[in-house]
């Protein structure tokens, strides 16, 4: 296996007020692969996939202890851009959230507020952002029609476009494909598979077979812990721990 | 799993780590754009009050608020403005009260077209968007030439149950609405007739929400002056109610009236300046009673959301 | 027994029908009477138009209807007067309601928010007189001194005050909005590496727009239609506008001259056209608010 840790964390806590939602994590995310996160529903997978990206900053008397570092340089250091960062990590919600403005605007949004402002060079990026969501084909004749008029995988599949045009290098992907028909599901999980190529992609899942469907390396996250974190096959196959066993073959979730 | 660190963000990139220049300009002018208007308005409300006390508070007196003016003693008073302001709203809300929530509960209970909804609905809008002004001419028109009842506190309470009419229908078809229909179809259920229904049901369960469109209106009165000018007169002498006819034929000046008059024509100015004061109080009270009735409304309707 | 009984059912539904007309009459109240100052103005307000003739009456730059020689009534100093100062206001209360309204929704800490909000419900409480009063003693005496004039009232005067007056319900309006945007909008804009600020200004405001601009509409409405305080700061002179000359609006052409004009006169049936023209210029305005915040609905 020949791949690069693109994220890691050390000994991550992670606190709500007196709550504490993550506890110790230890885990080194790989370059251009796609890591799941799995666990019953409160178990802190969430909370992990948004300290990523710094998204916990926005709720009040959230605290972070210990390590988690983006190619090897803290992602909470004082001397980290916030913009920047989440320029480099993307994020994809549960729910599609396409501003209410055309196709158009809504990818151009991002490069729009990094700095882009040639027509021809945001123009290109539209382009592009939605051929890698495989979006283009579908949109080309309506990209200044209203995003809302999409249907709800085409809306997810937009946000993806979004989250791609300001180039980043992580996507973090919360439960995105939990609103969605099974013919939307399928359409953005055969996309995950094209954009493992150039981005590191890390989801957090509800749905099992999703998980051993997509992913390459797979966490099982129970009560804020991080149980057990390996090859996707192998924890599916062999879980070394008796809660994983008890998860995946569904006694409890 | 032990793998090698991904490479290092590339040095250029470091360089765009920190806000461009462009951006943080945008970032401290929109910041400080927010902070000047937002000062700007607490700086004029404050300065307001302040000047407003300032030049008001020396005058006022115990005395000032419950006698008349003498021009033998040559003392000021404002009872009889005072006076005025509390018959126009007591005869304003004997008027409103059943109109309004009447009016309400035909709209959530009784009306089924919805196109008629809407047109009341519309008409109820248009009212509350009619400046005061107008309000004056038709109640001069209406009230004082055509019905006859000439400039008097009377005709002055009609046109503004006119006016304060949309305050009423609104905050009680919003209270009637948090009504739920599992109450109203348990009622109905009994074999209770509608009417029953509302009484025992409906009206109770919506009496905050009249209670504050009442406090509303009493604020809408307090504060109008252009239609009592024209409707109700500007006489700041005291009022003879309880002499022969004195209910339907006095006239006189409210508060506000009363302020307009000493500062406009009489030039005493440290005299409007103190009616002022008792104004700003007045809409203090009301806007404090009113929110204490708005949290009291939002608690029963999160509870019953439980 | 059961004679009663029925004749106790026939008196319920007796009841049950009359509270239903009663009802029924109330609910109808609100439009009877929108038809009667409609139809008071209208049948009121066309004589005069009718006898100084409509084009001389709209565009006619000259009032003077007291000249007992050469009586004039031309409105269109009052309409350019209404329109410039309502602009005015807006133009210098739209921007500071609104990014007040952006303070106060997004960037405020809690405990200022729970301080200005009653403030500026407390501003939207003050009665007219009392702004017309302020104005009047101490902006009025200002202008006249830095702009070394005769009288301070004027226009401007009438704008600034105007300004302050429909700048609790810009507030209140447009924070309502932005406070309804979803804040799915919001994350979406932030994990994309736009600031907090970048956020509200391109993204919440944009879903917001509809809602903003029914505050702007509001405003018109209300600077339009106000008539005592800026009766107290304008001169009343039925110039044609300039910002630092005395003037009228519609409605203070009205309220000035209603006390002593006789009935039955050009004069006061004059004022009652102009009533009929303000009363216009609402329902115009009106229509164009419902028509936002039924955008806003949707």
């Amino acid at each position: 296996m020949n791949t690069q840790t693109i994220l890691q964390a050390r000994d991550l806590d992670l606190f709500y007020g007196e709550n504490q939602a993550l506890k110790a994590i230890n885990m080194e995310i790989p370059q251009r692969r796609i890591t799941a996160l799995i666990g019953p529903s409160g178990c802190g997978k969430s909370t992990f996939l948004r300290t990523i990206n710094r998204m916990n900053d926005l709720i009040p008397g959230v605290s972070v202890r210990g390590q988690l570092t983006y190619r090897g340089e803290d992602i909470y250091s004082p001397e980290i851009d916030v913009t920047w960062l989440r320029k480099k990590i993307g994020m994809v919600f549960q729910k599609a959230n396409p501003f209410p403005m055309s196709i158009y605007d809504n990818i151009a949004y991002g490069p729009r507020i990094h700095g882009v402002r040639k027509k021809a060079e945001l123009d290109r990026i539209v382009e592009e952002s939605l051929r890698g969501a495989a979006l283009w084909d579908e949109v080309k004749d309506r990209l200044k029609k209203s995003a809302l008029g999409l249907s709800g995988g085409q809306q997810q599949r937009m946000c993806i476009a979004r989250a791609l045009a300001v180039q980043p290098d992580v996507l973090l992907m919360d439960e995105s494909t939990s609103a969605l028909d099974p013919g939307s599901t399928m359409r953005i999980e055969e996309l995950m598979s094209q954009l493992k190529e150039r981005y590191t992609v890390v989801i957090v899942t509800h749905n099992m077979q999703q998980a051993v469907r997509v992913s390459d390396h797979c966490a099982f996250f129970l009560l804020g812990e991080l149980v057990e974190y390996g090859p996707t096959q192998q924890l599916f196959s062999q879980p070394k721990d008796k809660r994983t066993e008890d998860y995946i073959t569904g006694r409890f979730g | 799993m032990k793998q090698p660190v991904a490479s290092p963000v590339p040095t250029q990139e470091r360089d765009c780590r920190k806000l461009s220049p462009r951006r943080r300009a945008y970032e401290v002018t929109m910041r400080s754009l927010l902070y000047l208007c937002a000062g700007i308005t607490c700086a004029l409300l404050l300065s307001l009050i302040g000047y407003i006390l300032y030049r008001g508070l020396p005058e006022l007196s115990w005395e000032f608020l419950t006698s008349q003016e003498s021009i033998l003693k040559k003392t000021d008073g404002i009872l009889p403005a005072i006076q005025n302001t509390l018959y126009v709203i007591i005869v304003t809300l004997i008027f409103i009260l059943p109109l309004g929530v009447g009016s309400a509960i035909y709209l959530t209970e009784y009306a089924s077209n919805r196109k008629l909804v809407s047109a009341i609905e519309f008409a109820t809008e248009t009212l509350s968007g009619i400046p005061s002004i107008l309000y004056a001419l038709v109640g001069m028109l209406v009230f004082c030439q055509f019905l006859g009842l000439s400039k008097t506190l009377i005709a002055g309470a009609f046109t503004l149950v006119i006016m304060t009419l949309p305050t009423i229908i609104r905050t009680t078809q919003e209270s009637l609405k948090t009504v739920p229909a599992s109450y109203r179809e348990g009622a109905l259920g009994l074999g209770a007739g509608k009417w029953h229904m509302i009484r025992t049901i409906v009206l109770p369960s919506s009496i905050d929400g009249i209670v504050t469109g009442c406090i509303l209106a009493i604020g809408r009165i307090v504060g109008e002056s252009a239609v009592l000018m024209f409707t109700a007169g500007m006489s700041t002498a005291m009022q003879d109610f309880l002499g022969k006819g004195g209910l339907l034929k006095s006239s006189g000046a409210t508060l506000t009236v009363a302020l307009y008059v000493y500062a406009k024509e009489r030039a005493k100015y440290d005299l409007a300046f103190s009616v002022a004061v008792v104004l700003l109080v007045i809409t203090f009270g009301i806007n404090l009673c009113a929110k204490v009735m708005g949290k009291r409304m939002k608690g029963k309707k999160g509870g019953e959301k439980k | 027994m059961e004679s009663e009984t029925k004749r106790k059912g026939t008196l319920k539904e007796m009841i049950e029908l009359l509270m239903r007309v009663i009802f029924t009459a109330c609910g109808f109240i609100a439009i009877a009477f929108v038809l009667l100052i409609t139809v008071y103005l209208i049948i009121s307000g066309l004589p005069a138009i009718r006898e100084i003739g409509l084009v001389d009456f709209l565009f006619g730059t000259r009032w003077a209807s007291t000249d007992k020689t050469n009586p004039a009534y031309g409105i269109l100093p009052f309409i350019l007067t209404s329109i410039y100062g309502t602009a005015g206001a807006i133009l210098i209360g739209v921007p500071i309601g609104f990014m007040a309204a952006v303070f106060l929704s997004k960037v405020a800490p809690p405990k200022a928010a729970a301080v200005i909000r009653p403030a500026v419900d407390l501003l939207a409480g003050i009665p007219s007189v009392v702004y017309g009063l302020v104005g009047m003693m101490v902006l009025v005496p200002w202008l006249k001194d830095i702009f070394d004039l005769k009288a301070g009232d004027s226009l401007l005067a009438a704008i600034l005050v105007l300004a302050v007056m429909i700048l609790p319900s810009i507030i209140s309006v447009s924070e309502t909005a932005l406070k309804a945007v979803p804040k799915e909008y919001e994350e979406a804009s932030l994990a994309l590496g736009a600031t907090p600020l970048e956020t509200y200004f391109k993204v919440s405001v944009h879903a917001a727009r509809s809602g903003i601009a029914a505050s702007v509409v509001l405003g018109v409405g209300r600077a339009i239609g106000e008539a005592m305080a800026i009766l107290m700061v304008a001169g009343n002179s039925p110039n044609m506008p300039g910002l630092l000359r005395s003037v009228k609006f519609l409605t203070t052409a009205i309220a000035s001259e209603m006390s002593y004009s006789s009935v039955g006169s050009l004069q006061r049936n004059a004022l009652y056209s102009i009533g009929l023209v303000l009363f216009l210029f609402i329902m115009f305005i009106n229509v164009m608010l419902n028509l936002f915040l039924k955008k806003d609905k949707e």
